[in-house]
């Protein structure tokens, strides 16, 4: 199932979390070689994790890491203004409408239906956060994992070649997206709702009924 | 006798834009309060000390009332919103426990209304601060307000918070946010009067390219909608046509 949680609550996942930093490890530092940094817990982290931000994370039936995303507003601390400004033209991508999405990573045993899922899942958070737009720095192999969900980003500026290659992009989802993806992950609509309903509190809470209102 | 001219959101922004002290927001919150027709609208800056501090329509006697009460520790808008950055309806906090369901009954009784909508905002240092409206009415009117205003509010929300940290003397002022000569490009092509296709052709990159290039000037600019980016653009000197 698909997860939705800040940092400040990943205390309460422990498995969880603990296997997508060492996920992360695997994959930047073992599988791509970039230079990152791995603590002596074996966790793949930088400082955009210190920013509070908001992890989907594909949780795989027996609790284990499936694969995750990373995502902060771009009004604050992001990687793609701090580090890719050569890349997007010089523009310093900023408005609450516009979200960044980084260490997009799956785990060794993830099949395509989980990269799908956290698509699908970055999708409902644009839905209900009112996010136009995802701007996110991804490697080479991510590209051809992207096309096959069939949810390819605007390509704004790479560097390197080859499996070296990292890029800028940009995600728009609409309707038509939504479907493909839900379809690749074998996940229907409703059920991908349920779970963002689940994290972010449903709407069927009455705050204060007309009774109590009409005494007040 | 004349009508009172329909507030204009544009004239509220342009109005904000020029605020120096505290009271300038507060006007601002008035006007808002008064193009929504809605019950209340409020800005809430909390620091990482607790210190708070803010502006908005609701009654001072629900504001004192509050700080009496310490309800910032209690308040479920705050703690659901405080280190997030999603807006929210209230409807999807946690008002389960006592204290809060009794908040909100006071809140009520004070008059803030059965809804709200706020949105968390994240800025330097640990700064944090939330625009909130509010009103009373029924499930199925809130829903139609917030899916149709929600975008302007959450533009709204940062808008006000650019404003207060700017005359805040204690506060690290932002970074000037100056244009790029990308954006200053787009922003040019567009007062000009070309059409998006136009602009992305012109500029040889995608449209959706251009639409985030124009989103980030637009923020950067404080402006509402492209063609208020535009104006402030133009009114500033950063673009000549």
């Amino acid at each position: 199932m698909i997860r939705y949680i800040y940092a400040d609550e990943l205390k309460n996942h422990h498995k969880l979390a603990s296997g997508m930093f060492v996920d992360r490890a695997d994959q930047f530092k073992t599988r791509l070689g970039w230079d990152v940094n791995v603590d002596a817990k074996g966790y793949e982290r930088d400082e955009y994790d210190a920013e509070n931000p908001l992890y989907v994370i594909w949780e795989n039936e027996d609790g284990s890491h499936g694969g995750s995303m990373r995502l902060l507003p771009t009004v604050g601390a992001t990687m793609v203004n701090d580090h890719f400004g050569h890349l997007t033209d010089g523009v310093r991508i900023e408005s609450p409408l516009i979200w960044e999405c980084t260490r997009f990573c799956l785990s060794r045993s993830a099949n395509g239906r989980v990269a799908a899922a956290l698509m699908l899942a970055g999708g409902e958070v644009m839905r209900g956060f009112n996010v136009k737009h995802y701007v996110g720095v991804f490697d080479a192999r991510m590209v051809r994992i992207y096309r096959a969900i069939g949810s390819s980003p605007t390509i704004l500026g790479s560097q390197g070649e080859g499996r070296n290659k990292i890029s800028v992009g940009l995600w728009e989802f609409n309707e038509d997206a939504r479907r493909k993806v839900a379809a690749r992950a074998q996940i229907s609509l409703a059920q991908s709702e349920s779970w963002f309903n689940r994290a972010f509190g449903g709407d069927n809470i009455k705050l204060v009924s007309q009774k109590e209102l009409a005494c007040a | 006798m004349q009508a009172p001219k329909p507030l204009r959101l544009d004239a509220i922004l342009k109005e904000l834009e020029q605020a120096s002290q505290l009271e300038h927001l507060q006007a601002a919150t008035l006007s808002l309060r008064e193009y929504y027709q809605i019950d209340h609208v409020v800005y809430h800056w909390v620091d990482s000390t607790g210190e708070q501090y803010g502006c908005g329509t609701y009654d001072p006697a629900w504001v004192q009332h509050y700080i009496d009460q310490g309800y910032i520790r209690v308040d479920p808008v705050v703690i659901g919103c405080y280190q997030r950055f999603h807006p929210v309806d209230w409807k999807r906090l946690d008002w389960s426990s006592k204290q809060a369901k009794q908040f909100r009954k006071e809140a009520v009784e004070y008059g803030v209304g059965n809804q709200g909508f706020s949105v968390p905002i994240r800025g330097p240092n640990g700064q944090f601060a939330l625009f909130t409206v509010s009103h009373t009415c029924n499930d199925e009117m809130w829903a139609a307000f917030t899916e149709k205003h929600r975008r302007d509010l959450i533009l709204i929300g940062h808008f006000l918070n650019q404003r207060a940290l700017a005359f805040e003397p204690a506060r690290k002022p932002e970074q000037a946010r100056t244009l790029s000569p990308r954006e200053i490009d787009a922003m040019t092509f567009l007062a000009m009067g070309y059409s998006r296709a136009q602009v992305a052709d012109t500029l040889s990159i995608s449209e959706h390219t251009l639409r985030v290039y124009i989103e980030s000037a637009r923020h950067k600019l404080g402006a509402i909608n492209t063609t208020h980016a535009v104006a402030q653009a133009l009114a500033r000197g950063l673009i000549i046509v």
